[in-house]
């Protein structure tokens, strides 16, 4: 048994540099089920620009603990959609990641689980200390695991990985808030989860977070959302580092190079111009396939130069209370409500789904009230048509009537047309 | 529930699924809407279908057809093992059973798969462009002479 390495590679440490630096992080969505192409893939990460952090995403048998079916793909050489950390055992993966990840270059885990247990236990094993999602973000969009099962999977969890202090290292812990379905979820929801989830983190003992906020259709919109995140962020986790991530739009992706370029360049603005301290890639190939480590090495350089030519004096140093269209003031009016029906973060969450304080449009989970409902407006910003019970009231619209699958597909379709259209008409509001 | 129409015939009924590792929902939530707009009720089972899940909704209401999306890539891999479990049921052997989505992580593997997927006795396998259309065609088609009709219900 090989003794634990010394703490080098922490990913609080790192992003602390980056923040003196004053530098945007950006880090890939990769995982493959080969050993040899995943290291290769985090080296070319590592050299793809000046700050980089390295992801290690996992394989979706072994976010829903199917590790039977990863052993059977590994052993007929399927390939898997991710890197396989449980089934590997840790010696594969301390020898995949020897010589790789250091002080310079951090490494994260990403992987979907709403049961990340044997995940957690997994990349500590590795030696690792950073991974991401979220009792909420990692249950309701993405299976049938019952939301107080998934509380009790991630406090738990979320408790072995705080344990990890004890050895001079300090483990960081994302929040997957800020995406909640990929598109079409109203920013003060984004902004409230996010918040919320990271509360929760650190009531289990983690003492660095990142809050999370997806891209969405409109970049004002955006700003303004992220300016919220944080100014809630200064509130109500002042005992805790924490930093800003954009993730690139999660939704359906440009399919033309141009537009997805674009569309990735206007993320990493965003993140600049917000004070974000990370983003997270999307890649020119994400529309049809998983994919190459080169379509990654080039959208890391797209991010990367992107972010550079925002100037640093329009990088706001700390945030006012966010202008425009309410979305701080209806965040932390959820929030607050959310606070109200119990001291304990996980029983807050579940009885505010269940009450449908919170209710995520168009989340098909049983414990999802399923009354909300958005829609993208005229002016590309997304808005409430149905608000159920949650504790908002501004600007709702009642459509009386559901979307068709045509308006559905159109309002998927969205941000893919705006980016993927050479009519100057259309792309005003990109 | 009685599902009857103004000139009180039943609707057609689909039974919609995805893999037991597709944790995607957009794609659910489309083909719901698309199916009801085709005259037919559909129940949608959500994410992460677990097979058994699948097959005992489809023994306790008998659909007139069984569909399956999954967009995560590792569709080709679980989808014969469905087909083989609903198979297995007499009950449920001669129901439509259609796959489709993004069923492999390229879409060469993909083209590759769909004769396999064919022969292991699925319906029709639909992926790419013509997809959609092909679809609705298969709903126009089964929901003319919907397999309630000719069926006592219990």
């Amino acid at each position: 048994m090989m003794a634990a390495p010394p703490p080098a590679g922490t990913f609080h440490d790192f992003m602390e540099r980056a923040r003196r630096a004053d530098r945007l992080v950006v880090q890939p969505r990769m995982g493959f089920s080969s050993v040899e192409r995943m290291r290769a893939g985090l080296i070319a990460t590592r050299q793809a620009a000046d700050w980089t952090a390295g992801t290690v995403t996992l394989d979706s048998y072994t976010r829903v603990g199917d590790l039977a079916a990863t052993r059977r793909a590994l052993r007929e050489g399927h390939p898997l959609n991710g890197y396989p950390i449980v089934t590997l055992g840790p010696d594969t993966t301390r020898e995949m990641l020897r010589g790789i990840r250091d002080a310079t270059f951090p490494v994260q885990v990403r992987h979907g689980s709403a049961a990340p247990g044997a995940i957690f236990t997994a990349l500590m094993a590795c030696g690792l200390d950073a991974t991401e999602g979220g009792p909420v973000s990692y249950c309701l969009p993405y299976g049938r695991v019952p939301l107080n099962v998934s509380v009790r999977a991630w406090r738990e969890a979320t408790r072995q990985l705080a344990d990890l202090a004890a050895t001079g290292v300090t483990p960081h812990l994302e929040s997957f808030g800020g995406c909640m379905l990929g598109q079409l979820c109203p920013p003060s929801l984004l902004v409230a989860i996010s918040v919320l989830e990271c509360m929760f983190f650190a009531q289990q003992g983690i003492a660095s977070v990142s809050l999370s906020y997806a891209q969405q259709t409109h970049p004002d919109q955006d700003a303004e959302a992220v300016a919220a995140l944080r100014s809630i962020a200064s509130d109500l986790l002042p005992q805790v580092a924490w930093h800003v991530v954009i993730y690139a739009y999660m939704g359906l992706y440009p399919a033309t190079p141009a537009g997805a370029g674009d569309l990735l360049a206007d993320a990493a603005r965003l993140a600049r111009r917000t004070g974000a301290a990370r983003l997270i890639v999307k890649t020119a190939a994400e529309a049809t396939q998983i994919p190459t480590i080169g379509d990654n090495v080039t959208a890391l350089r797209v991010a990367a130069q992107a972010a550079a030519t925002v100037s640093a004096d329009t990088v706001p140093a700390n945030t006012g209370p966010a202008k425009g269209t309410g979305i701080e003031a209806e965040a932390r009016a959820i929030i607050e409500q959310v606070l109200s029906l119990n001291s304990d973060l996980g029983r807050a969450l579940t009885a505010a789904f269940a009450m449908g304080y919170l209710d995520v449009p168009y989340c098909l989970h049983p414990d999802n009230a399923q009354r909300a409902r958005s829609y993208i407006d005229a002016d590309g910003y997304i808005r409430w048509g149905e608000t159920g019970a949650l504790p908002v009231s501004a600007g709702t619209r009642s459509r009386g009537h559901g979307l068709t699958s045509g308006e559905l597909l159109h309002a998927l379709s969205y941000v893919r047309d705006r980016y993927d259209t050479s009519d100057p008409a259309l792309a005003t509001h990109r | 529930m009685p599902r009857i129409t103004g000139e009180g015939r039943h609707k057609p009924h689909a039974i919609l699924a995805t893999t037991s590792s597709d944790s995607h929902t957009w794609n659910l939530l489309f083909i719901q809407l698309l199916i009801e707009e085709s005259g037919w009720s559909v129940a949608n089972l959500g994410s992460c279908t677990p097979v058994g899940l699948l097959r005992d909704e489809c023994l306790r209401q008998p659909p007139d057809m069984i569909v399956i999306s999954t967009v995560n890539g590792h569709g080709a891999q679980e989808a014969p093992g469905i087909i083989a479990v609903l198979h297995a049921e007499p009950a449920l052997d001669e129901i439509p059973v259609y796959l489709g989505g993004k069923l492999c992580t390229s879409t060469q593997d993909e083209r590759d798969a769909v004769p396999g997927l064919l022969a292991a006795g699925y319906t029709g396998v639909l992926v790419g462009e013509d997809a959609v259309p092909v679809f609705r065609t298969a709903l126009a088609l089964a929901g003319a002479r919907p397999r309630a009709l000719a069926r006592p219900r219990a």
